[in-house]
């Protein structure tokens, strides 16, 4: 029998490990991946070291008027004086707590979801929130001042555009989503010619068709809501992207899930709402956050049909004579909150994805 | 003809995939508490013929009538026959995103509207029977391909049916995982429940059948009992196919 030496172990050669290998591996592989690296950093020298001159060393961040803007930099003090209007528009300043409740509130609500975990009570609670978040920032009931809808505006009005419109644009996205995948030939025809129409169609336009087409319908005097007759356009205009996602997720559940949930004698509904749904909104997660990202920043259009909302008012407020030339620095700013709201959305996708996977071995 | 005993009856049953003429004037009747095994070569018509048992699959002509019931397009006869017919799948078809315990109370507690409880309670007895109780809190795809089997044997039962149907039940599986779905399989024969199995395990068929069916290109060629189906087979095709079948 042979007679072996037991060879110590030895370290990994540092070509294939550590920060050095990493460089190697994901910047300098090949020479046009070393240049466009170089190309990336030369870009990033010549952009990122004036931009923090101009927001951070040279910038002024006290005072309360235009007088202070003594640097070169950017002048927060503009961002500073505006932010009251950037976040709540023309909202009365003594009724502001009630929407300051109602962000609260939408904590509370958060904080009962994760304690609890019936999905009927669930559904009750976020429907009562949307009923008093209603009541709180509109007002006219239970001696609240009414707060007409021109008068709210900036962030306020953005996320109310964006929750109205992802709350209300899922369940019909999933009944047109079912209407598509369904086998009787009017229901299935009616949701391809909706869904088709509105995909082939922009949101201006639908914008444009709710408040200026929309009101010629109605006997004269008939009143209709600006902000609320852009809610449902945005609505219906989210719901037939969201029905194509759904469609998407409902084709990749097998056949085998529909006979298995036929077998067990559950009925359409039943099948479709226990069996088929969760598997397919599994599946369209991504796309579905992807989509309502891109509504929440779609939501800027409102701006053309006369309704201010966060990016509308900075340049409202940059036009303000007082503060001529600060448009700049609204827009970094806006840009800031986009990104947060977005970045936030983007990384509540994944820990969904996470929580919904059930492939684990 | 007419028979009290019959729970499956099935007359001159024609089905086509559009041209394709798949089941051809098949004629069954399957007695209460009877077993009885189909065999026959792939494509030979024996899934789609179990699974209109059902109405998974639609037919064009004949009749199926199923604990006296006439399976037509009619929503509720199609639900009354599928409350009391459980299938058993080649590809299992657990329910992925619902837990073992889940998956077996789904059908009780919104089919039947019997209470969680109960419906928990009767779901762990029959886990506990098909020996995988200890894995309820799990999901699907944690499980063997065998103990998902036996998973799907025991959601059929949940609903206490009168007949079984089983679609290839242990085609799809490892072959050191389809004695345990077999036992689980005979341990179900031993009730006198009435089943039909799709499959192609010989011996489960020489074990517990009263009847094995022999169908090809759509058509029933031969019906016997397991001894003089094995022993003594009538017709060529047959006896070449259990040569194939039974020579390795």
């Amino acid at each position: 029998m042979a007679v072996y030496d037991k060879i110590e172990t030895r370290e990994a050669p540092s070509s294939s490990k550590g920060a050095l290998h990493w460089l190697r591996e994901n910047l300098f592989s090949t020479p046009l991946n070393s240049a466009m690296t170089l190309f990336g950093i030369a870009i990033l020298f010549w952009i990122i070291p004036p931009f923090i001159n101009w927001a951070i060393i040279n910038a002024n961040f006290a005072g309360s008027t235009r007088a202070d803007c003594t640097g070169d930099g950017a002048c927060w003090v503009f961002v500073k004086e505006k932010m009251s209007m950037f976040m709540y528009g023309f909202y009365p300043e003594a009724d502001r707590w009630r929407v300051n409740l109602a962000y609260a509130l939408f904590f509370v609500v958060i904080a009962a979801f994760k304690l609890l975990r019936k999905s009927g009570l669930k559904i009750a609670i976020a429907t009562m929130y949307f009923i008093v978040a209603f009541i709180l920032i509109r007002g006219g009931f239970f001696g609240l001042d009414m707060v007409e809808t021109n008068k709210w505006g900036g962030l306020m009005l953005t996320i109310v555009i964006s929750a109205v419109g992802i709350v209300g644009s899922f369940p019909i996205g999933i009944l047109f989503a079912f209407g598509r995948a369904s086998n009787l030939p009017i229901i299935k025809s009616v949701s391809v010619t909706y869904i088709e129409f509105i995909r082939g169609v922009p949101l201006i336009t639908i914008l444009f068709m709710s408040s200026v087409i929309l009101p010629l319908f109605f006997p004269e005097g008939v009143q209709f809501d600006k902000l609320l007759r852009a809610l449902i356009g945005i609505t219906f205009f989210q719901a037939a992207y969201i029905a194509e996602i759904i469609r998407g997720g409902l084709q990749a559940v097998s056949k085998g899930q529909y006979e298995a949930a036929d077998a067990v004698g559950l009925s359409y509904w039943q099948k479709m709402l226990l069996v088929i749904l969760p598997q397919a909104l599994k599946v369209a997660i991504p796309n579905l956050v992807g989509s309502f990202i891109a509504l929440f920043q779609d939501t800027t259009l409102v701006l053309i049909i006369g309704l201010f909302d966060l990016l509308a008012m900075v340049q409202l407020t940059g036009s303000d004579s007082h503060w001529l030339g600060f448009e700049t620095e609204g827009y970094v700013f806006v840009t800031i909150i986009f990104w947060v709201f977005c970045y936030s959305m983007s990384v509540y996708s994944k820990s969904l994805e996470k929580r919904f996977n059930t492939n684990l071995k | 003809m007419e028979n009290k005993n019959d729970v499956i009856e099935i007359r001159n049953l024609n089905k086509w995939y559009g041209d394709f003429h798949v089941l051809k004037d098949i004629n069954l009747n399957v007695k209460k508490g009877e077993i009885i095994v189909v065999a026959g070569p792939s494509g030979s018509g024996k899934s789609t013929l179990i699974r209109c048992i059902n109405y998974l699959e639609q037919f064009q002509e004949g009749q199926i009538i199923v604990n006296d019931v006439e399976l037509t397009d009619d929503i509720k006869k199609i639900k009354a026959v599928r409350e009391d017919v459980a299938m058993v799948f080649q590809h299992f078809n657990l329910f992925p995103h619902l837990s073992i315990l889940d998956n077996l109370t789904l059908a009780p507690i919104w089919v039947k509207n019997t209470p969680k409880k109960e419906a928990v309670k009767t779901a762990m007895d029959f886990l506990e029977r098909v020996g995988i109780a200890d894995q309820a809190k799990k999901y699907p795809n944690q499980l063997s391909g065998g103990q998902q089997q036996r998973v799907a044997i025991a959601r059929s039962l949940c609903k206490n049916p009168s007949i079984m149907l089983f679609d290839e039940p242990t085609s799809a599986l490892d072959p050191e995982m389809i004695s345990e779905v077999l036992d689980v399989m005979i341990e179900l024969a031993q009730e006198h429940r009435t089943m039909v199995c799709v499959t192609h395990e010989m011996g489960f068929a020489k074990k517990v059948a009263d009847r094995v069916i022999f169908m090809e290109n759509g058509q029933i060629i031969e019906e016997n009992t397991p001894k003089e189906f094995f022993e003594n087979p009538q017709s060529d095709r047959l006896k070449l196919f259990l040569s194939q079948i039974l020579s390795h």
